[in-house]
């Protein structure tokens, strides 16, 4: 054990690999800005709708109007500090409460991708990525250190390995395997992808990309982090986030672990890349070579920051597996399903008309949703339950403040699940004006009428 | 080192042979030597919806607009009982016809603005009224669409008087050139809008159409399911059935009812309007009973490959068991005048609305269109 525990957390190790990482996280996440930026997401997204779906205990953070645009401001620029490694802890916590705040506006937009950035950056708070090949080691030798602990780099690894092996996990099931669900739906429809495109129809094409996929998954943390397999690995990452790339609309997040999981590699690849940058921007490597290591406590003393981190990981490993406390299919409640990893899981999609009855008169009438929400909140929306709720809540405050009294909201509607004829989802008697949103399950989704076995 | 720069050389490669080119039809060159009964190639089918239902249902359209410039240039050189009962027919058929065009708002036709030039209604009658008088207005403008179209036409011959007789009496009154003014102007507008959007699809926006036959955002095929889609919705469903019978308001709105004027052949014009929407989706060639490849036969060949249920005949099912349902009706301005609520027409819009799911949400995700143009990342 504690031999364990001083090769894999005590241990000093090169600080290189840290240092590439920030650098490589600092660009990605400016560029990442600025493609959202230049898209005019900010605008469409945040500025333009009327209502903002909120996280359940985060209904202060809303879009804060045209001023919207100054949180990206703050955040491209402390993701180009951190790059830079200049006033690293002020410029990682700007970072990562501007980059939360953006993810909590709305969770219309909500990615597995987006959280993955936020845990990152929230544990690179606790991270000496300035130590080594960064201004503040530069301009202030106390601060620099060529060594650092290992459990600092093995944080990143055991981040990344949770995110894929959790994201294989989610595949153990028998749409994916046995239905090569939603693949089947998917790859078909990308029949104009050059090369490939002809052979997506093909139904053991089909199953292939799933099992290969749910296999790469599963396999690939372990196979990073054996010296032998790594190279082997690391072709395997670029091969299939290209591929993800080239098939469906995931933005940043190929690029984003392709270079996140140059952190498996050893130190000296990561000396050879920073040799590589001092020769081009003119900068004196060996000025951070000094040879000194930051210490830690001894043995057996845990410091408050390892018990915060034990804590954090601790909580992403049980998180996935809180939907097990709820009764009913996950795919089809989604009680459970966000910030577990589960990606391009479902081709879910939904339809969704709101009925306001006024209590008193008996008058009804429907509601047009367009007038509220935009087309992607509307399709977010129409498939799951905290939605719904969400909205119908936000109807009746609306229609009532209008003059209406005693209003009632009720909800026709129906949901399609990996290719099964759609049915209806939520109960049509249930007064959603009523209901209130918790953690505890929504009796008022119609469980699902089919089966999927599995994880 | 080296290896490492060869990974990312060989990545840069694959992205950039796969990340471009999806959209240039010489692309297509790489033609699959066995056809496979599973895939289902979208060129032909969007050859068969311009060839054989949208560019021939433009043209009778076209030819619906030529009749009825005729039938007023009748009625113009005499305003007699018979060239108004004559011309009045003739804006029925065209506005029959026009049913069958409405849901094709795309490319020409959505740069155009066709259908909001065309059939605004309710009509703002006094507008038209004010316009007459004053005799100066400026139909391009698009505060000024609901005082032209189909709709302006229902109110000046069909709704200026209760009987024949009063319409007539307009017609040959002090008002008479203005009124004859405007009445040409107004038909002056739907012809050329018609004739220049037909001229398009001839002339160039026929081979554009056929050639983005690509899966993306903004591929032929993904972008006219969606006007399809939003059509049947909003405009079909909402506009011609639920907006006037109360659906979407406390109170019902009778004065909404397509032909307002005309009072009895709203049913007919919304039956023409979700045959058409169904001979679409059966891909039923205009004005003739062979039929091609089409959303029917592209869920068909995705059929086979699901093994699911027969999505194509339940939809077909629900359109026949809507159209039963509203053939059944009074006129739509009778039964929601003269019922209260409207039940019948409640209970007819409710099968009418049952096919939105079935097209919106089993549709379009059984062939994996996105349902409007989101552009933000999926993971």
């Amino acid at each position: 054990m504690n031999r364990f525990i001083s090769k894999h957390i005590t241990a000093p190790i090169e600080a290189a690999p840290l240092a590439v990482f920030r650098i490589l996280f600092g660009v990605m996440m400016l560029l990442s800005i600025v493609r959202f930026w230049s898209y005019g997401w900010i605008e469409k997204l945040y500025i333009q709708p009327k209502f903002f779906f909120s996280y359940y205990g985060f209904e202060w953070v809303k879009p804060l109007g045209i001023y919207t645009y100054f949180i990206f401001i703050i955040c491209g620029l402390s993701a180009i500090f951190v790059a830079l490694g200049y006033k690293y802890k002020v410029a990682i916590v700007t970072f990562f409460f501007s980059f939360t705040y953006i993810e909590l506006m709305d969770k219309t937009t909500y990615l597995n991708h987006y959280y993955f950035i936020s845990l990152l950056s929230f544990l690179m708070i606790f991270l000496p990525a300035n130590a080594y090949f960064s201004l503040d080691a530069k301009q202030d030798s106390k601060k620099a250190f060529q060594k650092i602990p290992a459990w600092t780099v093995n944080s990143i690894k055991l981040l990344l390995g949770i995110v894929y092996f959790y994201a294989g996990l989610a595949k153990l099931n028998s749409d994916w395997l046995f239905k090569a669900m939603p693949l089947k739906i998917w790859l078909p429809s990308k029949f104009d992808t050059p090369l490939l495109g002809q052979f997506l129809h093909e139904e053991w094409v089909q199953y292939a990309f799933s099992w290969f996929g749910a296999g790469y998954d599963l396999a690939i943390p372990f196979l990073l982090l054996y010296k032998k397999t790594r190279p082997f690995a690391f072709v395997m990452v670029v091969v299939f986030h290209v591929m993800t790339r080239v098939l469906f609309p995931i933005g940043m997040f190929p690029y984003v672990m392709i270079v996140s999981t140059l952190i498996f590699f050893d130190s000296s690849f990561h000396h050879k890349l920073l040799n590589y940058l001092s020769g081009f921007f003119r900068i004196q490597k060996n000025l951070f070579d000094n040879g000194k290591a930051v210490v830690m406590a001894p043995h057996g003393k845990m410091s408050p920051k390892l018990i915060l981190i034990a804590l954090f990981f601790v909580v992403q490993l049980l998180m996935p597996w809180r939907y097990l406390t709820y009764p009913g299919e996950l795919f089809w409640t989604e009680e459970g399903y966000r910030f577990s990893w589960r990606v391009m899981l479902m081709e879910k999609s939904g339809y969704a008309q709101f009925k306001v009855v006024s209590k008193d008169s008996g008058k009804w009438f429907y509601v047009d949703n367009s007038d509220f929400l935009t087309p992607f909140q509307e399709k977010q929306m129409s498939f799951q339950p905290d939605f719904i709720l969400e909205y119908a809540q936000y109807l009746k405050k609306h229609f009532e403040k209008d003059g209406h009294k005693n209003v009632q909201i009720f909800v026709d509607s129906r949901v399609a699940l990996n290719g099964r004829l759609s049915t209806t989802y939520i109960d049509p008697k249930v007064d959603l004006g009523q209901e209130r949103e918790s953690f505890e399950h929504k009796n008022w989704i119609i469980p699902f009428t089919d089966e999927i076995k599995g994880i | 080192m080296r290896r490492f720069f060869t990974i990312v050389a060989t990545a840069v490669m694959i992205w950039a042979c796969s990340s471009d080119g999806g959209n240039d039809p010489t692309d297509d060159v790489v033609v699959d030597p066995t056809p496979d009964p599973v895939s289902f190639e979208r060129g032909p089918m969007l050859m068969n919806w311009a060839d054989n239902i949208i560019i021939p249902s433009y043209e009778a359209f076209s030819s619906e607009m030529t009749g009825l410039q005729s039938a007023f240039d009748s009625f113009k050189s005499d305003a007699s009982e018979a060239n108004l009962v004559a011309f009045r027919a003739s804006w029925l058929s065209a506005y029959k016809m026009w049913q069958r065009v409405s849901m094709f708002e795309i490319g020409p036709a959505e740069t155009l603005g066709l259908r909001l030039n065309v059939n605004i209604y309710p009509a703002g009658s006094d507008k038209i009224d004010g316009f007459i008088t004053s005799g100066s207005y400026d139909l391009a403008l698009a505060s000024n669409r609901d005082a032209k179209g189909f709709p302006a036409l229902d109110y000046l011959i069909n709704g200026l008087g209760d009987r024949d007789e009063d319409i007539l009496a307009k017609f040959n009154g002090t008002e008479k050139e203005n009124l004859i003014a405007y009445t040409g102007d107004v038909i002056a507008d739907m012809v050329s809008l018609s004739t220049n959007v037909l001229a398009e699809w001839n002339s160039g926006y026929r081979a554009t159409f056929v050639a983005n036959n690509g899966a993306s955002s903004t591929a032929s095929v993904d972008r006219f399911i969606n006007d399809y889609v939003f059509y049947y919705e909003k405009f079909l469903r909402a506009g011609k059935m639920g907006i006037p019978v109360g659906a979407f308001s406390e109170n019902v709105l009778p004065q909404n009812v397509e032909a307002y004027y005309k009072a009895d052949v709203s049913n007919e014009l919304f039956l023409e309007g979700i045959e058409a929407v169904q001979d679409f989706f059966n891909g039923v060639h205009y004005g003739k009973n062979t039929s091609g490849e089409s959303l029917a036969s592209y869920l068909d060949a995705l059929n086979t490959v699901k093994d699911g249920d027969d999505l194509k005949k339940l939809i077909n099912d629900q359109f026949d068991l809507a159209k039963t349902k509203v053939a059944a009706l009074e006129p739509f301005r009778n039964e929601i005048e003269d019922n209260v609520p409207p039940t019948n027409m409640l209970l007819a819009y409710d099968e009418v609305q049952r096919i939105v799911p079935l097209l919106k949400v089993d549709m379009v995700s059984a062939m994996s269109v996105s349902i409007d143009f989101v552009d933000a990342d999926g993971d």
